[in-house]
Protein backbone atom coordinates (compact mmCIF):
# COMPACT_ATOMS: atom_id res chain seq x y z
CA UNK A 1 0.00 0.00 0.00
CA UNK A 2 1.80 3.35 -0.82
CA UNK A 3 2.23 6.23 1.52
CA UNK A 4 0.59 9.20 1.85
CA UNK A 5 3.80 11.06 0.61
CA UNK A 6 3.76 8.47 -2.55
CA UNK A 7 0.08 9.33 -2.99
CA UNK A 8 0.43 12.81 -2.70
CA UNK A 9 3.75 12.63 -5.22
CA UNK A 10 1.69 10.41 -7.80
CA UNK A 11 -1.59 12.98 -7.46
CA UNK A 12 0.99 15.77 -8.06
CA UNK A 13 2.00 14.32 -11.46
CA UNK A 14 -1.42 13.16 -12.41
CA UNK A 15 -2.46 17.20 -12.03
CA UNK A 16 0.63 18.73 -13.80
CA UNK A 17 -0.43 16.99 -17.05
CA UNK A 18 -3.54 17.16 -16.59
CA UNK A 19 -4.10 20.90 -15.59
CA UNK A 20 -0.83 21.74 -17.39
CA UNK A 21 -0.05 23.65 -13.80
CA UNK A 22 3.84 23.72 -12.33
CA UNK A 23 4.48 21.24 -9.55
CA UNK A 24 5.16 23.94 -7.33
CA UNK A 25 1.44 24.83 -7.41
CA UNK A 26 0.09 21.81 -6.64
CA UNK A 27 0.32 22.00 -2.91
CA UNK A 28 -1.68 19.76 0.06
CA UNK A 29 -3.77 23.32 -0.01
CA UNK A 30 -4.20 24.20 -3.39
CA UNK A 31 -7.75 23.91 -4.24
CA UNK A 32 -8.87 22.51 -7.55
CA UNK A 33 -10.87 25.30 -8.79
CA UNK A 34 -10.01 28.07 -7.77
CA UNK A 35 -6.30 28.00 -7.43
CA UNK A 36 -5.43 25.16 -10.38
CA UNK A 37 -8.30 26.20 -12.99
CA UNK A 38 -9.39 22.96 -13.20
CA UNK A 39 -13.19 22.82 -15.15
CA UNK A 40 -15.52 19.88 -15.26
CA UNK A 41 -13.96 17.87 -18.07
CA UNK A 42 -11.08 18.17 -16.19
CA UNK A 43 -12.61 16.69 -13.00
CA UNK A 44 -13.07 13.52 -16.00
CA UNK A 45 -9.81 13.37 -16.80
CA UNK A 46 -8.31 13.51 -13.41
CA UNK A 47 -11.05 10.47 -12.09
CA UNK A 48 -9.49 8.63 -15.25
CA UNK A 49 -5.84 9.42 -14.66
CA UNK A 50 -6.54 8.71 -10.71
CA UNK A 51 -8.30 5.45 -11.24
CA UNK A 52 -5.44 4.04 -13.89
CA UNK A 53 -2.50 4.98 -11.21
CA UNK A 54 -3.81 3.47 -8.44
CA UNK A 55 -5.99 0.66 -9.75
CA UNK A 56 -9.40 1.69 -7.98
CA UNK A 57 -12.57 2.07 -8.86
CA UNK A 58 -13.81 6.03 -7.85
CA UNK A 59 -17.62 6.50 -8.48
CA UNK A 60 -17.80 10.00 -9.61
CA UNK A 61 -20.51 10.89 -7.36
CA UNK A 62 -17.85 10.15 -4.26
CA UNK A 63 -15.90 13.02 -5.51
CA UNK A 64 -18.29 15.09 -6.81
CA UNK A 65 -21.73 14.84 -5.44
CA UNK A 66 -23.85 16.60 -8.26
CA UNK A 67 -26.32 14.33 -6.87
CA UNK A 68 -26.70 16.20 -3.67
CA UNK A 69 -25.58 19.62 -5.00
CA UNK A 70 -28.76 19.49 -7.26
CA UNK A 71 -31.31 17.98 -4.87
CA UNK A 72 -34.64 19.84 -4.20
CA UNK A 73 -34.56 18.04 -0.90
CA UNK A 74 -31.21 19.74 -0.05
CA UNK A 75 -30.82 22.63 -1.51
CA UNK A 76 -32.55 25.94 -0.07
CA UNK A 77 -31.82 29.09 -2.10
CA UNK A 78 -29.17 27.78 -3.50
CA UNK A 79 -27.37 26.58 -0.11
CA UNK A 80 -27.05 23.26 1.44
CA UNK A 81 -29.72 23.04 4.09
CA UNK A 82 -28.67 20.76 7.45
CA UNK A 83 -29.96 17.72 6.15
CA UNK A 84 -27.55 18.28 2.62
CA UNK A 85 -24.28 19.20 4.76
CA UNK A 86 -25.00 15.79 6.66
CA UNK A 87 -25.58 14.28 3.77
CA UNK A 88 -22.68 15.94 2.29
CA UNK A 89 -20.11 14.96 5.87
CA UNK A 90 -21.71 11.24 5.20
CA UNK A 91 -20.45 11.20 1.46
CA UNK A 92 -17.11 13.08 1.71
CA UNK A 93 -15.73 12.56 5.05
CA UNK A 94 -12.27 12.90 3.19
CA UNK A 95 -13.34 16.76 2.98
CA UNK A 96 -12.49 19.66 5.27
CA UNK A 97 -16.21 20.90 5.05
CA UNK A 98 -16.37 23.41 8.12
CA UNK A 99 -15.53 26.69 6.02
CA UNK A 100 -17.76 25.71 3.22
CA UNK A 101 -20.95 24.70 6.09
CA UNK A 102 -20.49 28.71 7.48
CA UNK A 103 -22.30 29.47 3.85
CA UNK A 104 -22.52 26.72 1.84
CA UNK A 105 -23.53 28.32 -1.49
CA UNK A 106 -24.03 25.84 -4.03
CA UNK A 107 -21.82 27.58 -6.87
CA UNK A 108 -19.25 27.55 -4.37
CA UNK A 109 -18.81 23.89 -3.83
CA UNK A 110 -16.62 23.58 -6.44
CA UNK A 111 -13.98 25.78 -4.84
CA UNK A 112 -13.51 24.06 -1.85
CA UNK A 113 -11.78 20.53 -2.93
CA UNK A 114 -8.66 20.22 -2.22
CA UNK A 115 -5.31 18.17 -3.45
CA UNK A 116 -5.17 17.48 0.48
CA UNK A 117 -8.84 16.08 0.23
CA UNK A 118 -7.77 14.25 -3.10
CA UNK A 119 -5.23 12.49 -1.06
CA UNK A 120 -7.19 11.46 1.81
CA UNK A 121 -9.78 10.41 -0.26
CA UNK A 122 -7.28 7.74 -2.74
CA UNK A 123 -5.83 7.04 0.50
CA UNK A 124 -9.62 5.68 1.94
CA UNK A 125 -9.76 4.03 -1.58
CA UNK A 126 -6.59 2.21 -1.68
CA UNK A 127 -6.48 1.24 2.07
CA UNK B 1 -18.31 24.98 -46.76
CA UNK B 2 -19.14 21.82 -44.62
CA UNK B 3 -17.22 20.79 -41.29
CA UNK B 4 -15.80 17.82 -42.74
CA UNK B 5 -12.37 17.42 -41.82
CA UNK B 6 -12.26 13.42 -42.77
CA UNK B 7 -13.20 11.98 -46.34
CA UNK B 8 -13.58 8.50 -46.03
CA UNK B 9 -12.97 5.65 -43.37
CA UNK B 10 -11.10 3.05 -43.92
CA UNK B 11 -11.30 0.63 -40.45
CA UNK B 12 -13.73 1.45 -38.48
CA UNK B 13 -14.36 -1.19 -35.43
CA UNK B 14 -17.29 0.05 -32.60
CA UNK B 15 -16.09 1.47 -29.64
CA UNK B 16 -12.47 0.13 -29.95
CA UNK B 17 -10.92 2.35 -33.01
CA UNK B 18 -11.01 4.05 -36.15
CA UNK B 19 -8.88 4.68 -38.98
CA UNK B 20 -9.50 7.89 -41.85
CA UNK B 21 -8.27 9.45 -44.51
CA UNK B 22 -7.97 12.96 -45.67
CA UNK B 23 -7.01 14.09 -48.95
CA UNK B 24 -5.36 17.25 -48.70
CA UNK B 25 -5.80 19.53 -52.66
CA UNK B 26 -5.11 22.99 -53.29
CA UNK B 27 -8.71 23.73 -54.15
CA UNK B 28 -9.75 24.47 -50.28
CA UNK B 29 -9.70 27.56 -49.13
CA UNK B 30 -7.84 27.48 -46.16
CA UNK B 31 -4.67 26.13 -48.00
CA UNK B 32 -4.55 29.81 -49.26
CA UNK B 33 -5.48 31.56 -46.17
CA UNK B 34 -3.75 30.24 -43.54
CA UNK B 35 -0.20 31.30 -44.76
CA UNK B 36 -0.25 33.25 -48.18
CA UNK B 37 1.17 32.01 -50.94
CA UNK B 38 2.74 28.68 -48.63
CA UNK B 39 -0.17 26.43 -48.80
CA UNK B 40 0.27 23.90 -46.08
CA UNK B 41 -2.79 21.88 -44.23
CA UNK B 42 -3.35 23.60 -40.59
CA UNK B 43 -2.65 21.69 -37.72
CA UNK B 44 -5.59 23.07 -35.91
CA UNK B 45 -7.98 21.47 -38.66
CA UNK B 46 -6.03 18.09 -38.44
CA UNK B 47 -6.99 17.81 -34.30
CA UNK B 48 -10.49 18.37 -35.87
CA UNK B 49 -10.32 16.01 -37.89
CA UNK B 50 -8.95 13.64 -35.24
CA UNK B 51 -11.59 14.53 -33.31
CA UNK B 52 -14.19 13.76 -35.48
CA UNK B 53 -12.37 10.27 -36.55
CA UNK B 54 -12.85 9.23 -32.53
CA UNK B 55 -15.97 11.70 -32.32
CA UNK B 56 -17.99 9.64 -35.13
CA UNK B 57 -16.76 6.01 -33.24
CA UNK B 58 -18.36 7.15 -29.84
CA UNK B 59 -21.48 8.80 -31.94
CA UNK B 60 -22.14 5.05 -32.69
CA UNK B 61 -21.18 3.26 -29.96
CA UNK B 62 -24.47 5.09 -28.80
CA UNK B 63 -26.05 4.31 -31.59
CA UNK B 64 -26.48 8.07 -32.17
CA UNK B 65 -28.42 8.87 -29.22
CA UNK B 66 -26.18 10.85 -27.72
CA UNK B 67 -24.37 14.36 -27.72
CA UNK B 68 -20.68 13.98 -28.04
CA UNK B 69 -18.52 16.93 -28.13
CA UNK B 70 -14.67 17.59 -28.21
CA UNK B 71 -14.09 18.79 -24.56
CA UNK B 72 -10.17 18.54 -23.98
CA UNK B 73 -7.26 18.05 -26.10
CA UNK B 74 -4.41 16.19 -23.68
CA UNK B 75 -1.81 16.31 -26.04
CA UNK B 76 -1.29 17.38 -29.64
CA UNK B 77 2.99 16.89 -30.69
CA UNK B 78 3.44 17.57 -34.37
CA UNK B 79 6.35 16.29 -36.08
CA UNK B 80 5.55 17.71 -39.86
CA UNK B 81 3.62 19.55 -42.36
CA UNK B 82 1.37 18.30 -45.14
CA UNK B 83 1.03 19.68 -48.48
CA UNK B 84 -1.43 19.48 -51.28
CA UNK B 85 -1.48 16.18 -52.97
CA UNK B 86 -0.65 14.51 -49.52
CA UNK B 87 -3.03 12.02 -47.80
CA UNK B 88 -3.27 12.08 -44.08
CA UNK B 89 -4.28 8.75 -42.25
CA UNK B 90 -6.01 9.43 -38.91
CA UNK B 91 -5.69 6.27 -36.42
CA UNK B 92 -7.99 6.30 -33.35
CA UNK B 93 -8.29 3.79 -30.45
CA UNK B 94 -10.89 4.76 -27.64
CA UNK B 95 -9.13 4.01 -24.62
CA UNK B 96 -11.35 4.64 -21.86
CA UNK B 97 -15.59 5.44 -22.47
CA UNK B 98 -17.90 6.06 -19.81
CA UNK B 99 -21.38 7.65 -19.30
CA UNK B 100 -19.51 11.22 -18.78
CA UNK B 101 -17.19 10.84 -21.20
CA UNK B 102 -14.28 9.12 -23.13
CA UNK B 103 -10.80 9.19 -23.42
CA UNK B 104 -8.92 8.80 -27.25
CA UNK B 105 -5.67 8.48 -28.56
CA UNK B 106 -4.53 9.04 -32.18
CA UNK B 107 -1.66 8.95 -34.46
CA UNK B 108 -2.06 10.74 -37.38
CA UNK B 109 0.42 9.85 -40.55
CA UNK B 110 1.19 11.10 -44.03
CA UNK B 111 0.97 7.96 -46.23
CA UNK B 112 3.62 8.66 -49.04
CA UNK B 113 2.46 7.00 -52.59
CA UNK B 114 4.19 3.91 -52.34
CA UNK B 115 2.32 3.36 -49.12
CA UNK B 116 4.85 4.03 -46.72
CA UNK B 117 3.36 5.86 -43.72
CA UNK B 118 5.71 8.99 -41.81
CA UNK B 119 4.42 9.68 -38.56
CA UNK B 120 2.72 13.22 -38.68
CA UNK B 121 1.32 13.76 -35.47
CA UNK B 122 0.57 11.97 -31.87
CA UNK B 123 -3.04 13.39 -30.28
CA UNK B 124 -4.81 12.30 -26.81
CA UNK B 125 -8.39 14.05 -26.67
CA UNK B 126 -11.14 13.53 -24.41
CA UNK B 127 -14.89 14.08 -25.76
CA UNK B 128 -17.71 14.96 -23.59
CA UNK B 129 -20.75 13.54 -23.38
CA UNK B 130 -23.86 16.44 -22.62
CA UNK B 131 -26.36 15.40 -19.95
CA UNK B 132 -29.89 16.04 -20.02
CA UNK B 133 -29.92 19.10 -19.08
CA UNK B 134 -28.48 19.89 -23.16
CA UNK B 135 -31.56 17.98 -24.55
CA UNK B 136 -33.26 21.31 -26.21
CA UNK B 137 -29.50 21.43 -27.97
CA UNK B 138 -29.96 20.07 -31.25
CA UNK B 139 -26.74 18.36 -32.77
CA UNK B 140 -27.11 16.01 -35.94
CA UNK B 141 -30.41 14.75 -37.27
CA UNK B 142 -30.89 10.74 -37.54
CA UNK B 143 -30.30 11.67 -41.40
CA UNK B 144 -27.47 13.95 -41.18
CA UNK B 145 -25.88 10.80 -39.26
CA UNK B 146 -26.86 8.68 -41.82
CA UNK B 147 -25.40 10.56 -44.42
CA UNK B 148 -22.56 11.05 -43.25
CA UNK B 149 -21.84 7.50 -41.98
CA UNK B 150 -22.79 6.30 -45.09
CA UNK B 151 -20.37 8.58 -47.32
CA UNK B 152 -17.84 8.34 -45.17
CA UNK B 153 -17.88 4.55 -46.04
CA UNK B 154 -18.30 3.23 -42.24
CA UNK B 155 -20.90 0.32 -42.95
CA UNK B 156 -18.62 -0.78 -45.93
CA UNK B 157 -15.63 -1.34 -43.95
CA UNK B 158 -17.04 -1.34 -40.44
CA UNK B 159 -17.38 -4.30 -37.63
CA UNK B 160 -18.69 -4.97 -34.55
CA UNK B 161 -16.43 -4.59 -31.21
CA UNK B 162 -15.25 -8.07 -31.74
CA UNK B 163 -13.52 -7.28 -34.96
CA UNK B 164 -15.38 -9.73 -37.37
CA UNK B 165 -19.02 -9.24 -37.12
CA UNK B 166 -19.96 -6.98 -40.14
CA UNK B 167 -21.30 -3.41 -38.83
CA UNK B 168 -24.80 -3.15 -40.09
CA UNK B 169 -27.03 0.23 -40.29
CA UNK B 170 -29.08 0.72 -37.24
CA UNK B 171 -32.39 0.52 -37.73
CA UNK B 172 -33.09 4.23 -37.80
CA UNK B 173 -31.10 4.53 -40.74
CA UNK B 174 -33.32 1.51 -42.43
CA UNK B 175 -36.82 3.85 -41.21
CA UNK B 176 -35.58 6.73 -43.09
CA UNK B 177 -36.87 7.80 -46.83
Amino acid sequence: MPSEEEIFKTIQETLVEALGVDEDEVTEDATLVADLGAESIDFLDIVFRLEKAFDIKIPREELFPQDILTSADFVEDGKLNEAGLAELKKRMPFADLDKFAENPKVQEFGNILTVGDMVRFVASKVA
Amino acid sequence: MRWFWLDKFEVFQSGVKAQAIKCITLAEDHMHDHFPFYPVMPHSLVLEGIAQTSGLLICEYYKYKQKVVLAKINKAVFHCLAFPGDTLVYKATVERIDENGTVSSANAYIRKPDGEEILYAEVEMMHGILDDSYSDKKQFSVRDYRNLMVNMKVYDVGVEADGVTRLEEPEEFKNLD
